[in-house]
């Protein structure tokens, strides 16, 4: 058998906000990175992603360009369409299981972003039915529209993020709409909870959600705080009826979608008897949130904490984006759900600390490393997308958990 | 569906010249480079497989390979994610087939 060979220094798996940035700095400081993502094309979710902000739109395409342009540039090697599967400590080399073969570097970076919650719903398998963030990548990135008329089920940042994203692109949407109550949406079913969650967005300035929620709560003035003042109808956000008085029932068709049941709920998010009818729709977007995509770390071996502020279940990790396993780090949505912005900047930061690590920097490590901490918290504080407003105090936790573990006496 | 050929925010694509292929036997034609289910979907066909146990119809559903919900079968290749897989000329693209099941004794066609 041939002897297998060191591929570079750093293996990145996931070639979006996090893992582009964190590529550009480390082959920067001398370090021979690859990249990997399964995805056809490099970019991750900033591809399809756009929105308004202080008057101009902020263009993910735009910043994913000039990263990969930066990239490429600097001689690092990023390889689309390879799916990676496993990975294997051997001596003190990584090897990385992946659809074109293993691959050997002594350090790797998961930047494997986020993954969408699924929201089982009543016709949720007919063919027409897709996660919000499917509609997201057929309208944006693949230019195909999901279908002439959709409705939207789910409440959250995602959701009114994308919605506002088609109806630019020119997809007509029939509304967004509460999912069905039961164990699976929990509290996403609750008008009240919905209104405080919109409402709650709206003090976190300064944030694209502010001016909806500041247009909620203009539109609506003190019935905003109480749900069962909330129109029936709904109200117009841009040119999309959000109804947060309305529930989904069933989703119907035969082979495909052909309609949604809707009906009112009360303000425990009960049916109020009577009041269903059917809406014409030919695709439903279903919106139940994201959570960190964190198998590999957990195939790595990778101690896992539950912080449902930052989405749920995650790899331990330190504030230099190091994990508890040597030579294995995480960047971006891994580490929890947040805006592409913060991903780039978590990116350049594990990129400092592994850099740091391989002792590129020598005695200016930790300053260097220092630095680039700095800067998460300048961009996290400043972020427009704020997805939970739990996130700073979340993430305290979690690296005071990590000292209390990893550097307690030394 | 509709195609979008001039996206308001993200512009146009660059000029590209479309390639034929087949799904279940139908010729077809999609854009090199995008992946079967957007060219599928672009020609109105949203069934990809039918379901292995119930025979149900199933589509796409999160775009990205993570659910595992649009394989199918392309000849020389064998099953694939229709959302990851990109089209190439001449391309055999078949719907994801309902399975025999020797415990229940249902048998195919």
């Amino acid at each position: 058998m041939k002897p297998k060979r060191q591929l570079s220094d750093l293996i990145i798996v996931g070639a979006g906000p996090a893992g582009l940035s964190a590529a550009t700095i480390a082959a920067d400081y001398g370090l021979s990175v690859t990249v990997i993502d399964e995805f056809p094309e490099p970019g991750g979710r900033m591809l399809g992603q756009f929105h308004e902000e202080r008057g101009h739109w902020w263009v993910g395409k735009q910043i994913a360009d000039e990263l990969i342009e930066k990239n490429r540039a600097q001689g690092v090697s990023i390889r689309c369409g390879v799916s990676v599967y496993g990975m294997l400590k051997v001596d003190d080399m990584w090897e990385v299981s992946t659809s074109h073969g293993a691959m050997l570097a002594p350090r790797v970076l998961l930047a494997t972003g986020a993954a969408e919650i699924p929201m089982p719903t009543n016709g949720w398998t007919l063919p027409g039915v897709m996660s919000i963030g499917a509609a997201q990548v057929m309208t944006n990135v693949h230019y195909v529209k999901p279908g002439k008329r959709g409705l939207i089920i789910g409440v959250n940042v995602l959701a009114m993020a994308i919605a506002r994203e088609l109806s630019v692109s020119g997809v007509s949407l029939a509304g967004i709409v509460l999912p069905p109550a039961g164990p699976f949406a929990g509290k996403a079913a609750l008008p009240k909870e919905n209104l405080q969650l919109l409402m709650g967005l709206s003090h976190l300035a300064p944030s694209p959600f502010l001016r909806l929620g500041g247009k909620i709560a203009k539109k609506l003035g003190m019935a905003g705080i109480v749900s069962s003042l909330f129109p029936r109808g709904g109200i117009k956000l841009w040119d999309i009826p959000l109804k947060l008085r309305t529930t989904a029932v069933s989703i119907n068709g035969t082979d495909r979608v052909e309609s949604v049941t809707l009906a009112d709920v009360n303000g425990q998010g009960e049916i109020i008897t009577g009041s269903e009818r059917e809406e014409a729709v030919d695709f439903v977007a279903l919106a139940g949130g994201l959570y960190p995509l964190a198998e590999l770390a957990s195939v790595a071996g990778c101690p896992f904490i539950y912080t449902p502020e930052l989405g749920g279940h995650l790899p331990l990790h330190s504030e230099r984006m190091q994990t508890p396993v040597q030579g294995l780090y995480v960047a971006g949505n891994i580490t929890g759900v947040e805006s592409a912005l913060v991903a780039m900047a978590q990116g350049r930061l594990a990129a400092a600390s592994i850099c740091s690590d391989a002792g590129v920097f020598g005695h200016e490590g930790d300053s260097k490393v220092a630095d680039a901490v700095d800067e998460v918290h300048r961009v996290r504080a400043s972020a427009l997308i704020q997805f939970h407003p739990g996130i700073p105090e979340a993430r305290r936790q979690i690296y005071r958990m990590w000292q209390e573990t990893f550097e307690a006496g030394v | 569906m509709e195609r979008i050929q001039d996206h308001p925010i993200l512009g146009r694509k660059p000029q590209r010249e479309p390639v034929s292929f087949t799904f279940n036997g139908k010729p077809m034609t999609g854009y090199p480079g995008e992946p079967i289910a957007a060219a599928l979907l672009a020609a109105g066909i949203r069934t990809l497989r039918k379901q292995e146990e119930s025979g149900n119809p199933r589509g796409l559903y999160c775009a990205i390979g993570h659910c595992m919900e649009c394989r199918l079968s392309v000849q020389g290749k064998g099953i694939v994610r229709s959302c990851l897989t990109p089209i190439e000329e001449g391309m055999n693209v078949f719907e994801g087939q309902q399975l025999a099941n020797e415990i229940t004794g249902r048998k195919l066609p």
